[in-house]
């Protein structure tokens, strides 16, 4: 499996040099072609500036401050904004968080999507909105053409989100980020989402990495998953082995923290940043110890 | 998969209609007193009983048609130099035209170009724009009109140019502020991870969301340059002295008030329904066109 997305030792920082918090502290994480990566982490862990920074959305006053991402290749950080721009929407998709406002609210749903496919397919505006009706059938969406002519106010929440799906997936990227796309949804809604991300991934053969906190989310759809935890990863591996022996106590603290059907939740038992930190440069230290005593 | 009902089945003609007919009286009241005034100012030349300038000093303050003493070739009698009132108003009605139109077109253009720049680019862009706003609303409008007036020369293009100088303000302030709000917007994120530019996303995007303000803004303008003219005219620095404007006719009234009230009552009549007639279609066409009010 060729990796598409590699992101090495990532450093982002947030406010002026004096002051700066570090949001995320040296993560990696790779992504293969048509996988599914679940990144999960408490909220603040970063993993949605994660996100943010491979789409270069991060905050006015946020900076990669060191590290790399390498999409198919070629390092998005050092890119010019033209190039970068030119691969967003068509190699690189978003599914965004929140359906209710991600739509331009005074433009009709057929001129969002077919304006999407002109800029970066140059299809013809009748070709544009041909294709933009085919692309709302693969997400059930009954009626195409009449929905084209809607407004976003005039169609519901489920509806929106697999518009925005449908936009995702429309120009065949090979990674798609998919933001948290089922938080604002109520749980039915939720899954049927899920399986159409599923289905059009199959479809088109991206890769997605899928931010969320929702560890029942990841066991359903994603095959590999990262944890995330104050701007560190703490442990990745296939999504089974993770949930079935973690091997890290935070990871277990998110486990337990899970509602579940079977048994009372836990709170979860937040690890402050500072043990973590310790723990690390204990392992160090032990590492150093071993080193020196082997040799 | 189930699809989510779509509880309205919405044409798009029946869409208009909706629209046309939420905007309600205020919307047909002020549609009908700009287009009164609209159609005399093209039509001057053709339903004006006199020459606004022909002089009848044997006919001079003659009161309306209908009093004692007044002349049916005079409907609304004749001023101090024996001039037919109604046809003045009438030309008047030209000028007054002229100036909203041009005024608040031009004025609209500079406004919503700087607001636009200061609110998306923000940083020193926005406080030099800023500044300069504020610097110029420090000043008050009419003296800054006069001066101007004053410097360039009478004539209609100075007055549309004291308009356009003081007024872009306007324009500028709440474009620039309703800017930054809409680029907070998630669905302006989503237009940047789609790769569109800033001036696409601000063309594309944003500028579409501006136009029931800038609308309800340009109306109220056009109010506002009609009485900016009025009172250039009525001081005496507007278009050359013999043609017919509004505030000259009052300024000409003023003198006689007392035994021709007619003549400086009447133009105060026109001014007030202009104005409450562009005021009123602003407000009604808001609600034609915001769509999210469409519900």
């Amino acid at each position: 499996m060729t990796t598409i997305l590699a992101i090495r030792d990532l450093h982002v920082a947030i406010g002026h040099h004096a002051d700066a918090t570090n949001v995320l502290r040296g993560a990696s994480l790779e992504v293969g072609a048509g996988e599914v990566r679940g990144l999960v982490g408490e909220s603040g862990a970063g993993k949605s500036m994660l996100g943010r920074a491979v789409l270069g959305l991060l905050p006015a006053n946020a900076i990669v401050a060191a590290g790399s991402i390498h999409f198919e290749g070629r390092d998005l950080v050092a890119m010019p904004e033209s190039e970068r721009r030119n691969l967003l929407g068509r190699r690189i998709a978003l599914i965004p968080q929140d359906p209710m406002t991600s739509l331009n609210p005074v433009k009709r749903v057929g001129a969002q999507i077919s304006n999407l496919l002109r800029r970066h397919l140059g299809l013809s505006k009748r070709d544009a909105l041909g294709r933009a009706a085919e692309l709302l059938v693969e997400v059930a969406i009954r009626e195409p053409r009449r929905v084209l002519e809607l407004y976003p106010h005039e169609i519901s929440g489920g509806m929106r989100q697999r518009v925005l799906i449908a936009m995702a997936f429309a120009c065949d990227p090979s990674l798609v980020i998919a933001d948290e796309p089922t938080t604002a949804l109520d749980v039915t809604v939720q899954r049927q989402v899920l399986q159409l991300v599923e289905r059009l991934r199959q479809r088109h053969g991206a890769a997605i990495l899928f931010v969320t906190h929702d560890l029942g989310v990841v066991a359903k759809i994603c095959r590999t998953m990262t944890v995330l935890h104050a701007g560190r990863v703490l442990e990745e591996g296939e999504t089974v082995d993770v949930l079935a022996k973690p091997r890290h106590p935070y990871t277990r603290a998110l486990l337990a923290a899970t509602p579940r059907a079977d048994r009372p939740a836990e709170a979860l038992r937040p690890v402050p940043p500072a043990l973590i930190e310790g723990l690390w440069a204990e392992a160090r230290r032990l590492d150093g110890q071993l080193a020196m005593a082997a040799s | 998969m189930a699809d989510l009902a779509l509880n309205r089945s919405v044409a798009p003609p029946s869409r208009w209609v909706a629209g046309l007919k939420r905007g309600g009286a205020r919307l047909w009241i002020g549609a009908a007193l700009v287009g009164v005034l609209v159609l005399v100012a093209l039509l001057a030349p053709w339903i004006a009983p006199h020459d606004p300038i022909e002089q009848d000093l044997m006919s001079a303050q003659l009161p309306p048609a209908w009093i004692n003493g007044g002349d049916p070739a005079y409907l609304l009698g004749t001023d101090s130099l024996g001039r037919c009132v109604l046809s003045r108003l009438i030309y008047s009605a030209r000028t007054a035209v002229v100036v909203a139109l041009i005024a608040a077109s031009l004025a609209a253009a500079i406004g919503i170009a700087l607001g636009l720049v200061a609110g998306s680019f923000g940083g020193w862009v926005d406080q030099l724009t800023s500044r300069l706003i504020d610097v110029w609303m420090a000043f008050p409008p009419v003296l800054l009109s006069i001066v101007l007036a004053a410097v360039i020369g009478a004539g209609l293009t100075s007055v549309i140019a004291a308009i356009v100088v003081v007024d872009w303000t306007r324009f500028a302030r709440v474009v620039r502020a309703e800017t930054m709000v809409q680029l907070q917007r998630d669905y302006a994120a989503a237009a940047r991870v789609i790769g569109l530019s800033r001036g696409g996303i601000l063309r594309l995007e944003i500028l579409p969301n501006l136009v029931p303000l800038v609308v309800t803004l340009l109306a109220v303008e056009m109010g506002i340059a009609i009485l900016v003219e009025v009172i250039l005219s009525f001081v005496g620095i507007s278009v050359a002295g013999d043609t017919a404007t509004w505030g000259g006719m009052i300024a000409e009234g003023r003198q006689i008030v007392y035994q021709a009230p007619w003549i400086m009552a009447l133009p105060i009549l026109c001014i007030i329904s202009s104005v409450i007639g562009f005021n009123l279609l602003g407000d009604g066409l808001r609600l034609v066109l915001d769509p999210v009010q469409r519900r």
